[in-house]
């Protein structure tokens, strides 16, 4: 019992198929709490997929997933419950645009927790400064660079206060000179002790904040291991192939 | 030309400047090329033959006169639009009562014009809006209040038109809204009956809603149902309204990225408020332009109203202009009307401009 409350994320056993093509084979991943996994792999290998089951903007149809020990499952009141732990950042940022930056990070808030507008405003400005950005607030996402609108989708989500951050690719929509005040916004969260799992292609990124990279190829789990061990000496041949291929 | 532009460049006199933009003379404009000589000479004839138009409308017309005959003279008579003013515009309602429609007019005007700005729109003002219908319908009818009673087979003019074209619109449009999430939704029964509606709606023309609603619904009602003569055309136009505003609003649904739904959702937003603060006020933003279209369309279609001898200003007008005193003044009739039709569509029309030039303004850097 005591082990499990340890766990932040359990996924057992996961297979999932689109029609008859199968993007996750068993898939088994265990996530502590307080910690930062990042998932690497090639194009369609199935990343995105896999994290967005967590939360179930994918339905698996195979294996078990527990989130803070409550299990993904049909029950709509487990939805909610895991929806309110887990929050989530996309590769384009998916802002509302007919919403200034502050309403962004309000109205969830107001919307999903019935909280008054002040509080939600007041956190929304907390967290927009957080990400150093509060002179945006009254701006709409459309004014702004990729990189600011990206810091604001995470403080949207931090608006929720979630025990576990998903990123799917945060950066890889970016232009070059954005990519590192991203970065950096996610590396803060991740000295604040913040469970995350990251899909993304940033190996900088991922060697100093990682606790274990993981590498996914044809919907299948290869390699999990510490980032040292992982960069310099790979288990699979699979993954330094993968990594010559990335790392020219 | 080709002298100016080189000097232009080859002084390039401060490179941080923008170049100075060489300005076309008049003559320029008009016969620059062939394609401009052409249209200028046919905007001149265009404008030419006008002239006659002019005459009637302007040098020759009668402005003021007591006497019919006076009209007689070949020029407009806008003198009779003068005498007829008030029935023009209020029809057979009581000219006692006059003032009952007047007021609902101003009451219409000073709503609209308070609902204008977006900042304003939310549930406080549609209760504002249900309240006002409210006291504009009590206005007409009368019968409380110590209002005499004015039954609905007298109201007409201007602000049958103006309650018609406004209770289609404000009536059809939420019930368009959910016709249109009907069509997009995961039930099939919703998505049937969604569709059904909007294709048998849209496939009648609005003639024969409004035979069907006029002349059938009341056979088609149990006895001892009935429903008056403007209640039913105002349900013709409210279910027509909502089908053609209802593929409108689809197309505008179409065009939200699943995205956004799925941001909602990782926020742990229910699904209907999603859909009413994240997906619907962004697809109603992306079809301001075809909305508009159908708000102005509707607000000319009440005019058909007529065919089922509901007596709106159109109605009135043609009524006006058979008085056997008057020569017959069925064009100036006409034009006053349309006259009036335009104020009221290009009014929505520039309104709608300005509001996309809103959403607009919201997505530059
Ligand atoms: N809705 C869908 N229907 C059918 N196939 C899909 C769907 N979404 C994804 N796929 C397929 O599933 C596979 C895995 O997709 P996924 O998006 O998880 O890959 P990824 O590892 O995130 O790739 P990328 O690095 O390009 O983002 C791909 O082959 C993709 O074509
Ligand atoms: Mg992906």
């Amino acid at each position: 019992m005591i082990d499990q409350r340890s766990q932040a994320i359990e996924i057992e056993a996961l297979d999932k198929w689109y029609g008859h093509f199968q993007v996750l084979r068993n898939i088994d991943l265990n996530v502590t709490q307080g910690e930062r996994i990042v998932v690497c792999g090639p194009s369609g290998s199935g990343k995105s997929t896999l994290i967005r089951c967590v939360n179930r903007l994918e339905e698996h149809q195979r294996g078990s997933i527990r989130v803070n020990g409550i299990v993904l499952n049909d029950s709509v009141k487990n939805l909610d419950a895991i929806r309110r732990e887990v929050g989530m950042v996309f590769q384009h940022f998916n802002l509302f645009p007919h919403l200034t930056v502050k309403e962004n990070c309000a109205l969830p808030q107001i919307l999903s927790r019935q909280k008054k507008r002040a509080d939600a405003e007041a956190l929304a400005m907390h967290f927009l400064e957080k990400v150093r950005i509060p002179e945006q607030a009254d701006k709409y996402p459309g004014q702004l660079s990729g990189g600011q609108q990206q810091r604001v989708a995470i403080a949207r989500a931090l608006c929720m206060t979630p025990k576990i951050m998903l990123f799917d690719e945060p950066t890889s929509a970016l232009d070059p000179e954005m990519v590192k005040e991203v970065l950096d916004t996610m590396v803060a969260l991740a000295e604040e002790g913040m469970t995350m799992i990251v899909v993304t292609h940033e190996m900088g990124f991922a060697r100093k904040v990682a606790d274990r990279v993981v590498f996914m190829e044809a919907g299948e789990i290869v390699e999990a291991n510490d980032p040292e061990t992982f960069f310099n000496a790979p288990d699979s041949a699979r993954t330094r192939n993968f990594l010559s291929n990335i790392m020219h | 030309m080709s002298t100016l532009n080189m000097d232009a460049v080859g002084a390039l006199p401060n490179p941080s400047l923008p170049p100075r933009r060489t300005r076309k003379s008049f003559v320029q404009l008009l016969f620059g090329d062939l394609v401009s000589a052409c249209l200028t000479v046919a905007v001149g004839a265009l404008l030419l033959s006008m002239v006659p138009v002019l005459n009637w409308a302007v040098f020759d017309a009668i402005w003021t006169t007591n006497d019919p005959a006076a009209c007689s003279q070949g020029g407009a008579c806008w003198a009779f639009i003068v005498a007829k003013f008030r029935f023009i515009i209020f029809g057979t309602y009581p000219p006692d009562e006059q003032w009952r429609p007047l007021l609902v007019m101003g009451i219409i005007l000073a709503m609209i014009l308070g609902s204008l700005s977006p900042r304003l729109w939310g549930a406080r003002l549609i209760y504002l809006w249900v309240f006002a219908v409210v006291v504009m319908l009590v206005l007409m009818a009368g019968g409380v209040f110590g209002l005499e009673p004015v039954s609905t087979s007298k109201w007409g003019g201007l602000p049958i038109t103006l309650l018609l074209a406004l209770l289609s619109l404000g009536l059809g449009f939420p019930f368009a809204i959910f016709l249109a999430l009907g069509r997009r939704s995961n039930l099939p029964i919703a998505r049937m009956l969604s569709v059904l509606t909007i294709e048998l709606v849209r496939g009648l023309p609005l003639v024969g809603l409004l035979f069907v609603a006029s002349i059938l619904l009341p056979l088609l009602l149990p006895a001892g149902w009935s429903i008056d003569k403007l209640g039913r055309t105002l349900a013709a136009l409210t279910i027509f309204a909502a089908a053609y505003l209802a593929e409108v609003i689809r197309g505008g649904l179409q065009g939200v990225p699943s995205g956004q739904v799925e941001a909602a959702k990782a926020l742990g937003i229910p699904g209907w408020k999603a859909v009413a603060h994240i997906v619907l006020p962004q697809a109603l933003q992306k079809v301001i332009p075809p909305l508009t279209n159908t708000a102005i369309v509707m607000v000319k279609n009440t005019s058909l109203v007529l065919i089922v001898g509901v007596f709106d200003m159109l109605s009135a007008s043609r009524v006006a202009a058979t008085d056997p005193m008057w020569p017959a003044p069925f064009v100036e009739s006409y034009v006053f009307v349309a006259l009036i039709y335009f104020v009221i569509c290009f009014g929505i029309s520039h309104y709608a401009r300005w509001l996309e030039s809103r959403v607009q303004a919201r997505s530059y850097r």
